[in-house]
């Protein structure tokens, strides 16, 4: 079995103990996601496996086996244009240093799947009914696994706001 | 981090058949991953059971059934699980971030362990957990996020989970299954308490796999319950206390209440003293402080988390009473 890695197929590494990030990075040389703190802490390494976003630092790439792996690498079409998100952090000036945007842009784009889907979160008042909606509360909960030391946060969920507005309209 | 093989289960029988010794169940890999890799714990073989059967499907006597190797973010977005058992959606919702929800299992979030600094800290700490009988350097350091309830003079750990206080409050009980057969254990009688054995945690067998966790069938408290963290920022950190709280009312007084606290003792800490001292009451905060002041008589807080009894408090009432004046 094999690893689809932005739609190219891909051996798993011999060594199991090699994480996806490593595998991404330092084998198949997609350095678009990042390492940060490589304990699960910050989420610069996000990156979708089989549409969810998942951290590739504590995921073993031999799990990844059978699935597919879609990277910072992955997002734009394939003529080249940026996936609107990307244009909209731009827009929004979210980001400084450009550490963590990549992981900030994969986890926004499933966490729009999962607000479409009425996925509650923590900050849910009524559970059972789901998200009321765009919020900006709901936004910044939903996407705190992705840390930024920068401080681009308000332009980050502007971007994520636009993005949301033009999808889940 | 030692070498290690991998494999992945066909299934249970499989799995359980593979559990030999120096190997390790992996469910999502958010824990033990980050422990093999700062050589907290080594492993020769690591059987990965993430990927089994998960399914959520309603029991014969009306509860829930939750395979062992359902995500935490599924389950918090199950229909059901919203419904019948909010305060356990919302401590899931309550834990980690919505990556690592979408990686940790059930099974692994049971047994996933503390994140106290000194045993994370190979090179730098002493720890009777990570090593019997070297000692315990969050004595005398820095032990704000420690235990309050059943610690000892070998280790003031805490249980990091949500998700079981939530499960502590249910009354859930988790199914096994080993090489001498399957068998239940109450949540509440799963974890123990560290006294001079903190590298015991649980009261599994060696080789045994956690295959699911069962929940009753949902009474009034339990339909009427709610779960809140407090912590140092307002998401994607561990508790310093968590309340799972359930509340049923009949003319104006308490005939069911449901109390759980985080972040207070090496398990999910189960407050029966402050339920039976409520039952029977009218749900005033100054009733719920007296039953939660009943349950907290025999803390010990250490040198740097004395605030954690009134910190406890408070949030027991809190929750409670804005479950009576939903209700009232």
């Amino acid at each position: 079995m094999s690893i689809r890695v932005n739609g190219t197929e891909v051996s798993p590494p011999d060594d199991a103990r090699v994480s996806l990030l490593d595998l991404l990075r330092e084998h198949l040389h997609l350095t678009g996601t990042k390492k940060g703190c490589d304990q699960g802490a910050c989420g610069a390494c996000t990156v979708l496996l089989d549409g969810n976003r998942v951290l590739s630092c504590l995921t073993l790439a031999v799990q990844a086996e059978g699935s597919y792996v879609r990277t910072i690498e992955g997002v734009a079409d394939e003529g080249g244009d940026l996936h609107m998100l990307q244009q909209a952090f731009i827009e929004h000036d979210g980001l400084q240093c450009g550490y963590c945007t990549p992981g900030q842009i994969c986890s926004a784009i499933a966490m729009a799947e999962e607000l479409r889907r009425g996925d509650p979160s923590y900050v849910t008042l009524d559970i059972a009914a789901g998200p009321p909606g765009v919020t900006r509360a709901e936004i910044r909960e939903r996407m705190s696994g992705n840390l930024c030391r920068c401080g681009a946060h308000n332009g980050i969920v502007e971007a994520i706001e636009d993005m949301l507005a033009e999808t889940l309209a | 981090m030692t070498p290690f093989g991998y494999v992945r289960a066909a299934d249970r029988i499989d799995a359980v058949a593979r559990a030999g010794t120096g190997a390790r169940f992996l469910g999502g890999g958010t824990n033990l991953v980050d422990l093999l890799r700062q050589n907290v714990e080594q492993a020769n073989e690591l059987v990965d059971v993430s990927r089994l059967d998960g399914a959520i499907r309603e029991s014969d006597g009306g509860g829930l059934l939750i395979d062992a190797s359902v995500r935490n973010a599924a389950l918090a977005a199950h229909p059901l699980v919203r419904r019948r058992y909010p305060v356990l959606a919302r401590a899931l919702l309550a834990g980690a971030s919505a990556q690592i929800r979408n990686m940790a299992t059930v099974g692994g979030n049971i047994l996933q362990r503390t994140r106290c600094m000194y045993f994370y800290d190979v090179d730098g700490a002493r720890c009777n957990k990570r090593q019997p009988g070297t000692g315990c350097d969050a004595l005398g350091g820095f032990n704000r996020y420690h235990a309050i309830l059943g610690a000892s003079d070998q280790c003031v750990a805490t249980h990091p989970s949500d998700m079981c206080v939530a499960l502590a409050m249910l009354d859930a009980v988790i199914h096994l299954s080993g090489p001498d057969g399957a068998r239940s254990v109450p949540l509440t009688d799963f974890h123990v308490l560290p006294n001079a054995t903190p590298h015991v945690e649980t009261v599994l067998n060696a080789g045994e796999l956690i295959t699911g966790v069962e929940l009753p069938p949902p009474s009034d408290a339990i339909t009427h319950s709610e779960y809140r963290k407090v912590r140092d920022r307002s998401s994607y950190a561990f508790a310093l206390i968590s309340v799972a709280g359930g509340l049923a009312l009949a003319d104006g007084r308490v005939t069911e209440a449901r109390i759980a606290l985080g972040g207070v003792a090496a398990k999910p800490w189960r407050a029966t003293r402050a339920e039976t001292a409520l039952v029977g009451k009218a749900p005033t905060r100054d009733a719920i402080l007296a039953a939660i002041h009943e349950e907290l008589v025999g803390a010990r807080p250490l040198s740097g988390n004395a605030f954690k009894i009134g910190l406890a408090e408070r949030t027991v009432v809190a929750v409670l009473a804005a479950l009576a004046g939903a209700r009232a």
